[in-house]
């Protein structure tokens, strides 16, 4: 579904990022771990073109993201939630995304309708603008928005960073089942090393720009990736 | 899509901190704007009248017209200091399955109903309106205001292409200055030169059309090099300013409140909003020369007064009526550290007196408007040194709205409530009356020694005012947090 080929991104001098191949197949949940500054979202970002990378490109089912943006039409994404447009409702918002991704209202409330738990009352009717949630509410909101219109692909950078455990737990579940049939490939980021465990069934470490570590999950890859970090 | 962009623009602007503002500031605005709007408007529909009367001998077309060229440059310095792409808007846009390209002609769309491109026609829209109806021909007035929009346009599309580039803005100076001096020394007439090509647009209409071609160019450009820009780490990115860390040891100086002094000059340095209020007070030195140089107000010793304390004053009154909310941010930090509180209060204090003194060291080129002039700008420095100083301080205890430092400083009301209104009466009316009636009853110089003395006498009583102010800033602690940590 995704593949990423010689991928490096310099800002003058300093490389943040430079990733030599990774191919993603459809249906995948795939995982990207490393510490701060190892070019996570960097990545992401390039993959999303939303910035240009130095060198290689990034094809997205196909289509190479800096040539067309057909991709946008199956992608969806949350990076943080500087990407919420902060002054409409969570219900704008959801109505605003709904209409560019061919979903009629009608659609967008029933989507939405499937997420009361996962929203635990604190995101719909609650009259507030985006700004003026909290950032776990925030990270709800756009996560879900993320995940409208039918995407192929779904990527979210640290979804589980400022969410309470309960909404982590639920978040898990959710991920768990857009990846059950094989046909939505999910790209997450995170810190934390038990979560994305648990969801992904394949690991990557970053570090320093480096892919050092590729592992398909097993029982065993969280003690791995406990003593890589350990370091 | 349209219909989308216009919605998201509609409630952008009616949901904007702006209008979640107290009723009398909405009020206090609305009326400021409409006061330029009808003065545009006046001067558009009599501006005519007037020059026929004062010149009879030229067309007030042909005046206007002589004229269009520095007001064509003059708008493109203004626009350059003041008006930026609105990029940072269609960040949220960028994951969507939306075209680039729509997005870029959005932005530029957009730009060009700018505030900045409808202000001047209030003007010239009217001024049409007069010449028409004075028997002016139709078609050749209406081609000349096709004219004068595209020329406003193309000032807007220009200004982005050039708005990264200092050496853009030297350049555009520099032709200003040029042209002025061509003028000045009858090298070569440039006010008749840009007057012909608008009295030839007039005389025939069709060479309007040369202008969308123009604009078109330049709308082009714009295109283009924005396109290539919709990045996250070009136009769309918040600009990462490298951390200036200059050496602030001669504040330790200062003892023990060096460390909040330091903060100060950093938190001033470092923020839009600070440093715009900082560079402002520069201007404000200016000030007096619209007042001194008039005749009119040489006889109205109150305004002169008036003058005078914004010489020396601009910094003290911008920065102090927004002491403590500058911190508004971290306040609940601040608060949670131990220091006394006097200490945070004698920095702002000290801040304000060192700035009001090296503004009144700057304003000793005044003297040229005589000693009468320059004495009274003493006096206002004294009086903004002992009484407006602390009396800032101690209406800043009311203060309850914060700001966001980041957001920009020219016409930014943020933090702006009606404890800003009031306080001008203390601070500017109550020295100007005191003026005016010891100059009008007791004459000779009791004008300038009484109000000196109100600034000295509180001076000297700073130690027990302070006392108070800081027993006020302890009391609203509480109230001010609650306030702070609310969402401008």
């Amino acid at each position: 579904m995704i593949t990423i080929e010689n991928i490096s991104k310099k800002y003058g001098k300093a490389a943040v990022l430079n990733v030599a191949s990774v191919a993603i197949p459809k249906g995948q949940s795939f995982g990207l771990v490393g510490n701060n500054g190892a070019g996570k979202t960097t990545l992401f970002n390039i993959l999303l073109d939303l910035i240009r990378p130095t060198t290689g490109k990034i094809t997205n089912n196909n289509i190479v993201v800096n040539e067309s943006e057909d991709w946008k039409n199956f992608t969806g994404s949350f990076i943080d939630e500087s990407f919420l447009i902060s002054y409409l409702t969570p219900e704008e918002y959801f109505d605003f995304v709904g209409d560019l991704r061919g979903m009629s209202k009608a659609d967008v409330k029933s989507f939405i309708a499937q997420f009361d738990e996962f929203f635990n009352d604190e995101i719909i009717g609650k009259n507030k603008y985006l700004r003026d949630l909290s950032k776990g509410n925030q990270k709800k909101a756009g996560i879900v928005a993320a995940m409208m219109g039918n995407p192929e692909v779904v990527i979210l950078d640290e979804p589980f960073a400022n969410l309470d455990p309960t909404t982590q737990i639920r978040l898990k579940q959710i991920i768990k089942t857009l990846t059950e049939n094989r046909a939505i490939t999910v790209l997450i980021s995170s810190h934390d090393l038990t979560h994305v465990t648990e969801v992904c069934e394949r690991i990557v470490v970053l570090d320093k720009g480096v892919v050092v570590k590729d592992i398909e999950t097993s029982p065993e890859t969280l003690e791995e990736l406990e003593s890589y970090f350990a370091l | 899509m349209i219909s989308h962009f216009l919605n998201l623009e509609w409630k952008q602007y009616f949901r904007s901190a702006h209008w979640q503002k107290s009723i009398g500031i909405k009020i206090a605005m609305v009326l400021f704007a409409l006061y330029f709007i009808v003065c545009f408007l006046a001067i558009g529909v009599f501006g005519y009248y007037i020059l026929k009367k004062k010149m009879p001998e030229t067309d007030p077309l042909v005046l206007v017209n002589s004229f269009l060229l520095y007001a064509f440059l003059g708008d493109l310095i203004f626009r350059y200091l003041m008006q930026k792409l609105p990029v940072m808007n269609i960040k949220p846009l960028l994951i969507l399955p939306i075209r680039k390209s729509k997005l870029v002609h959005y932005v530029l769309a957009k730009s060009a109903v700018s505030f900045f491109n409808i202000f001047s026609l209030f003007f010239y829209i009217p001024f049409a309106v007069v010449l028409i109806k004075e028997g002016y021909n139709t078609v050749g007035v209406l081609g000349w205001l096709l004219a004068i929009i595209l020329m406003i346009q193309f000032a807007n599309f220009l200004n982005f292409l050039i708005n990264k580039n200092n050496v853009a803005l030297g350049t555009m100076v520099l032709i200003l200055l040029s042209l002025i001096g061509l003028q000045k020394f009858n090298i070569y007439n440039v006010t008749a030169f840009g007057g012909q090509i608008f009295d030839a647009i007039y005389a025939s209409p069709v060479y309007a059309l040369l202008g969308v071609v123009l604009v078109a160019v330049l709308y082009q450009l714009n295109y283009k090099q924005l396109r290539s820009l919709v990045y996250l780490d070009e136009a769309v990115s918040e600009k990462v300013v490298e951390a200036n860390s200059a050496d602030l040891s001669f504040a330790d100086k200062l003892g023990d409140v060096a460390p909040f002094i330091k903060n100060d000059i950093r938190l001033i340095w470092r923020n839009k909003r600070t440093k715009t209020v900082f560079l402002m007070s520069f201007l404000f030195l200016f000030y007096g020369l619209i007042f001194f140089t008039q005749q009119t107000y040489r006889e109205m010793p109150a305004m002169l007064m008036f003058a005078s304390l914004f010489v020396t004053g601009g910094f003290a009154l911008n920065y102090g009526q927004f002491i403590p909310a500058w911190d508004s941010a971290h306040y609940k930090m601040l608060m949670s550290q131990s220091f006394k509180y006097r200490k945070f209060l004698d920095s702002k204090w000290i801040l304000m007196v060192v700035v009001t003194a090296a503004m009144y060291i700057l304003s000793i080129p005044y003297l040229y408007f005589g000693i009468d002039i320059f004495l009274m700008i003493t006096a206002g420095a004294i009086f903004n040194i002992g009484f407006n100083s602390l009396f800032l301080l101690f209406s800043g205890s009311f203060n309850r709205k914060k700001i966001d430092l980041n957001k920009s400083g020219f016409g930014n009301t943020q933090g702006t409530s009606a404890t800003q209104f009031i306080i001008i009466i203390p601070l500017m009316l109550f020295p100007m009356l005191i003026f005016w009636l010891t100059d009008k009853f007791l004459g000779g110089y009791w004008g300038f020694i009484v109000v000196a003395a109100i600034g000295v006498i509180s001076l000297l009583c700073k130690k027990y005012v302070m006392n108070f102010i800081e027993q006020k800033y302890i009391e609203n602690k509480y109230v001010m947090i609650n306030a702070f940590g609310k969402e401008a």
